[in-house]
């Protein structure tokens, strides 16, 4: 065994000042590992200092380990420690090389969009089913005494004529495309009784040349409400929550006579739209009034015992009011550029 | 119903300076819709004037300017605003001529609008005044449709002033009209007596009823002109007439002219002034609701009489239309057969005429639906039959036909006989009890007792107290007022719909949506959130698109708006199409649409509907009741998704990736998941679709549906393949399951496989898929076909399908051995059922 290395505290710091100085120094971990060999190997400095401890007498042996021991603690340490750093860098550095430009992301699974009708028409019903009010539904191919006579309106009244109802082969069969959710009044209170608490939406018909604010086929929602003790007061009530929830706090609805066979005493009623496009204005919304007992008496429901109300309010307008559109054409046309505007949330 | 703000004035108390805007809120309040204002807002010099010479003067912008001389004041005097009596005025309408009359508007004239008339220099000159439209005049076009375009001659109102002549007094210019809308339920608002009425019902105006301010002879029938109603065939069990009076006035003079304050009061109201008898029948109607006709004695032979007319029968009505009669329609007739369709147009053998000097006036009360009817059958509309089809008051006749004999006598020189001709069977209306809280009870509106009587008392009613309320006997214009709910409606009608509170019911508690309320919202977003953009379709398909896409019987609709679309689709691929057509012109080629929506589907041979047709206001018979809810077609609600273009387009790293069959089957899957089911798939070929890229859709053993490739003759305008799905929701929602069937999760640790089976090409890989399913049992948790291989290595004809197959117990850590076992047990009944073998 050699003897030109002697085992001081010195020579030991100077064997670990020179490993930690390599340690440091190394840029990879190529390097590190050849820093590593050099300074913990069995040729490096601090091997052949420990070698020397073997000459020692038995007395200095703990003392000349705990000295050694100590020196490759440290430098073992600054090389983990190193490595850390590095591996670290190089991780970064391959990360690095994996970018990409996230604004090139390309659309895989394109989402769609529901109809604005459509979401419209489920808002609407949801502040009813809220309220407690059932959906109803009925056919769009009526039978004509649903669609009119049942609704008190005379056979000879000018609606039934073929200028405004689309009426299906065979004329004596008596089928018309409905041309109002009216009939669901009377199918549900027939089916149900009362009272009965019901919006029926759903398309209806008439024989309108289609242009800027009219469609042949649109979408309306009918309300009913048939119980002891309904007033006029309740449909205004009623028909003014709905308002705010579709037009804002501030909506308010103004009830003007008009005439139904359905109804009596009748309204057309008028919104007042605080945020309307060009300024705060009353618009027509749809029309309402007391069912006329003459509707109940069709659906076999006693009048002096029941009454209630009934309004018909049209969607497309409402989506209209509520979004400014000008032209109900383009709700009909299919151009997908209409429904993406809405996509797939809720108003 | 257009209403001249000097005639209203005449009949009730319109505060001084009554604009049209006041009347129009006064009317709305109670149930008038508002419409427009004719007129009015024109002052200053407004005078006529006559042209004397005019020279056409090209224009370099293609414009041909008429530089005019124009008298417009007598030779020697001032014109109005003070200058001189011939002007030099430029006009740039070309339909007058020199020696025409027409109307200047000279400087400081004010038009509506308002425009200020100053002379002014232009194209070259100063024009000194202007040359007046109808339109600048604010009159209403349609009373000189001749001049409707240009300058206003008035020649074409029968009119030629002097020079000079105040324009506005002349035309009545500074008078305006309301026009409100009038419900069919309130025929007697077509008369200035309605109105009036209306007017001071709403705003406490007192209101003189035109009836009364005549004075009729006695209650006799003397036969002015003998009359005979006889009706064989009352229209649902109504006499065609109810009242009818003649009057006679003799040698009117033939060349009197209408006044122009009535002349104008009719162009006010839309009507053209003609000659004055008829004029004068036209105001009365106008003034009092009742249209009046009247004849020429000279032209009638014999007695007048009112019959239905025999099928065949022809008679040549005023606008010289030889028509055909209707067994239905109500006629007029003299010895000589009819001359005249009761209620809507007079004949044109008694019509007045301009030598006509001895008039029979008639007033009569016609039966509504019978006049409807006719005047529809005829496509007739008149100023007549709008008012009897609506209801005309039975006893305004009397009063109405003298106030035509007072004019006739007062601006026509004519003498008026004594005698009346006067058949009524008019029935009085019943009283209807008003109780005390009916108002109330049903409006939630509190209105005192005396506010209720004064209200229907503003109306015409009478009204008698009763110790349950009040007993009102509602006036005999209002026919519509049979029962409480409508006396309750005039009520809060007089005092205001504001009166009625707000209040919010509460309804019983609800069940919320329905389950196929729930699923056919679950579907929409489904299919949104999957690329679907959702989309409505007009219903309505041709005989062509049905064929090809949906044959079978169909349902037709006798006036569709577009002829070549007449029948009621089967389903919603054509409307689809449309709209991807539509999108394609606007350059939208990558496309995903879906509708949902009702098809038509009746059944071959099926008949239905019913022949009858019950009555209104009484609950039909329960068999009858069963019949009219149920004899109509299956009309179940569809989605239909269709796909072209693209799925989504080439970007960086990302090929484009067009749509084909299995676009269609993913969404069909879409579907199934957003109902909860699961959708098999059978090789088929739909009408209309790809007759070996198309498939039925299966929900269990019912088919539900059809997905694939839309066929290429079907869409040959259409680059690439057009996907599309179409399933019937009913139907969906019928056969998915109605609850989940929840399964416990088992956290032992899973064994994976892969299993490859060689089967014959033409075998369905889902058909092999199920055996293997079916025959490993409950230990095969998971089973994903994930290769297709035909070629090198296999018989012809053969193809070679791998499975990846996850096996698991519920309760134990599964060996090799047991999920090999499991998929042999699979491999055997592939074996049994396809033939199918383990490929080595």
């Amino acid at each position: 065994m050699s003897t030109d290395v002697q085992l001081t505290p010195e020579t030991v710091e100077q064997a670990v000042d020179a490993a930690l100085a390599a340690v440091a120094g190394a840029g990879t971990v190529a390097d590190l590992k050849a820093a590593r060999i050099a300074h913990t190997g069995e040729s490096s400095a601090l091997a052949r200092l420990n070698a020397t401890i073997r000459a020692l007498p038995n007395t200095e042996k703990p003392a000349a380990g705990k000295l050694i021991g100590q020196a490759r603690g440290r430098v073992n340490g600054a090389i983990a420690e190193r490595e850390a750093v590095l591996a670290a860098g190089e991780r970064e550095a391959l990360l690095e090389a994996e970018r990409v430009d996230v604004t090139a992301a390309p659309l895989r699974r394109p989402t769609g969009a529901r109809h604005p009708l459509t979401i419209v028409r489920e808002t609407v019903e949801d502040v009813f089913t809220g309220m407690g009010w059932e959906i109803a539904e009925g056919p769009e191919l009526e039978h004509e005494w649903f669609n009119f006579d049942a609704l008190n309106i005379d056979p000879d009244h000018p609606a039934r004529s073929p200028q405004d109802t689309l009426f299906v082969e065979p004329l004596g069969a008596h089928l018309v495309m409905r041309t109002q959710t009216s009939p669901v009044q009377v199918r549900t209170l027939i089916e149900r009784g009362a009272p009965v608490y019901v919006l029926a939406p759903g398309r209806v018909y008439r024989t309108d040349e289609i242009d800027a604010t009219h469609l042949p086929v649109f979408t309306q929602f009918e309300g009913l409400a048939i119980d002891r003790g309904l007033t006029m007061a309740h449909l205004r009530g009623t028909l003014e929550h709905l308002a705010r929830i579709m037009f804002g706090e501030d909506a308010r609805i103004r009830l003007r006579p008009n005439f139904f066979p359905f109804t009596e005493p009748s309204a057309e009623m008028d919104v007042w739209q605080p945020n309307a496009k060009g300024g705060a204005r009353w618009v027509e919304w749809g029309g309402c009034g007391m069912v006329h007992p003459n509707v109940l008496r069709a659906a076999g429901v006693d009048p002096q015992e029941f009454q209630g109300f009934a309004f018909g309010l049209g969607i497309e307008r409402t989506l209209q009011f509520a979004e400014g559109l000008n032209d109900m054409r383009d709700m009909i046309e299919g151009d997908l550029r209409f429904s993406r505007q809405w996509g797939l949330v809720a108003r | 119903m257009r209403i001249p703000l000097s005639w209203l004035a005449e009949w009730a108390d319109l505060p001084a300076g009554s604009t049209p805007e006041a009347l129009h809120a006064a009317l709305v309040r109670v149930g008038f819709e508002e419409e427009t204002v004719h007129g009015g807002d024109l002052s200053g010099p407004v005078v006529v004037g006559e042209v004397l010479e005019l020279t056409p003067e090209p224009q370099k912008n293609g414009k041909t300017i008429r530089w005019c001389s124009v008298r417009v004041a007598p030779d020697g005097e001032r014109a109005a605003d003070g200058g001189e009596a011939v002007r030099g005025v430029v006009c740039g309408a070309g339909n007058f001529h020199v020696g025409d009359k027409v109307v200047v508007t000279l400087p400081g004239t004010v038009l509506p609008g308002p425009f200020p008339i100053a002379a002014r220099r232009t194209y070259g000159h100063v024009s000194d005044g202007m040359i007046a439209s109808a339109r600048e005049l604010g009159l209403p076009e349609d009373v000189a449709p001749a001049s409707a375009a240009g300058i206003l001659r008035l020649t074409e109102l029968g009119l030629d002033p002097e020079v000079g002549t105040d324009a506005i007094a002349l035309l009545g210019l500074d008078d305006a009209a309301v026009e409100v809308n009038v419900t069919p339920d309130r025929g007697y608002a077509l008369s200035i007596r309605g109105i009036a009425r209306e007017y001071g019902a709403s705003t406490g105006a007192a209101f003189r009823d035109p009836a009364d301010a005549v004075s009729p002879p006695g209650t006799t029938d003397d036969g002015a002109v003998a009359a005979v109603i006889d009706d064989a065939a009352p229209i649902r069990g109504r006499v065609g007439a109810s009242v009818f009076v003649t009057r006679v006035v003799r040698g009117i003079d033939p060349g009197a002219r209408t006044p122009d304050w009535m002349a104008a009061r009719l162009r006010l109201a839309g009507i053209r002034s003609i000659s004055l008898p008829v004029d004068v029948t036209n105001y009365v109607m106008v003034e009092l609701g009742q249209p009046i006709h009247g004849y020429d004695l000279a032209a009638l032979s014999g007695g007048l009489g009112v019959r239905r007319a025999a099928a065949g029968e022809r008679l040549t009505t005023l606008d010289g239309v030889e028509r055909v009669l209707d067994a239905e329609d109500l006629v007029i007739t003299d010895d000589s057969g009819p001359i005249g369709l009761a209620g809507v147009m007079g004949g044109a053998s008694t019509e007045l005429s301009g030598g006509t000097v001895d008039v029979v006036v008639e007033a009569a009360n016609f039966d509504p639906v019978s006049i409807g009817r006719t005047a529809r059958r005829h496509r007739l509309p008149s100023e007549a039959s709008r008012r009897f089809e609506r209801g005309v008051d039975p006893a305004v006749a009397r009063a109405a036909a003298q106030r035509v004999v007072d004019l006739l006598v007062e601006h026509a020189g004519g003498t008026a006989d004594p005698g009346q001709t006067w058949i009524d069977r008019s029935v009085p209306p019943a009283p209807v009890l008003l109780t005390a809280d009916a108002v109330l009870h049903r409006t939630g509106a509190e209105v005192g007792a005396a506010e209720t009587r004064q209200a229907l008392a503003a109306l015409g009613c009478a009204v008698a107290d009763d110790p349950r309320g009040l007993l009102v006997t509602p006036p005999t214009w209002r026919r519509d007022l049979v029962e409480s709910v409508d006396l309750v409606e005039e009520v809060v009608r007089v005092v205001g719909y504001d009166r009625i509170p707000s209040e919010l019911p509460v309804a019983p508690p609800g069940r919320g949506l329905t389950r196929s309320q729930r699923l056919h919202r679950s579907v929409g977003r489904v299919l949104a959130a999957t690329g679907g953009v959702e989309i409505q379709t007009y219903p309505l398909v041709s005989e062509a698109d049905q064929q090809r896409f949906a044959p079978g019987a169909s349902m037709r609709v006798v006036n569709p708006l577009d002829a070549t679309a007449p029948l009621l689709r089967r389903t919603l691929v054509p409307g689809l199409l449309d709209a991807l057509r539509r999108n394609r012109g606007r350059g939208l080629v990558d496309v995903a649409l879906f509708e949902i929506g009702s098809v038509f589907l009746p059944a071959d041979g099926a008949a239905y509907g019913t022949a009858e047709l019950p009555p209104i206001g009484a609950r039909p018979e329960p068999a009858l009741l069963e019949r009219l809810a149920g004899d109509l077609p299956p009309q179940p609600r569809h989605v239909g998704v269709l796909l072209a273009g693209d799925r989504t387009p080439r970007q960086p790293g990302h090929p484009a990736e067009p749509v084909d069959w299995r676009d269609a089957v993913d969404a069909a899957r879409a579907v199934a998941a957003a109902v909860g089911a699961t959708v098999r798939l059978r090789q088929a070929a739909p009408a209309g679709f790809h007759p070996t890229r198309s498939a039925e859709v299966l929900v269990g053993d019912a088919v539900v549906g059809v997905a694939g490739e839309l066929h290429p003759d079907a869409v040959a305008d259409v680059p690439g393949r057009v996907a599309a799905v179409e399933i019937d929701l009913e139907a969906l929602f019928a056969a998915a399951p109605a609850s989940i069937g929840f399964a416990p999760i088992s956290s032992m640790p899973a064994a994976t496989q892969d299993l490859s089976l060689v089967v014959a090409a033409a075998v369905p890989a889902d058909d092999v898929l199920r055996a293997v399913v079916e025959g490993a049992g409950g230990l095969l948790e998971h089973a994903l076909l994930v290769d297709d291989y035909r070629g090198a290595g296999l018989p012809d004809g053969a193809k070679s399908l791998t499975f990846a197959l996850r096996f698991r117990a519920p309760d134990r850590t599964l060996t090799a051995a047991d999920a090999t076992a499991a998929k042999q047990a699979g491999v055997a009944l592939a074996a049994e059922r396809h033939g199918a073998g383990l490929r080595e």
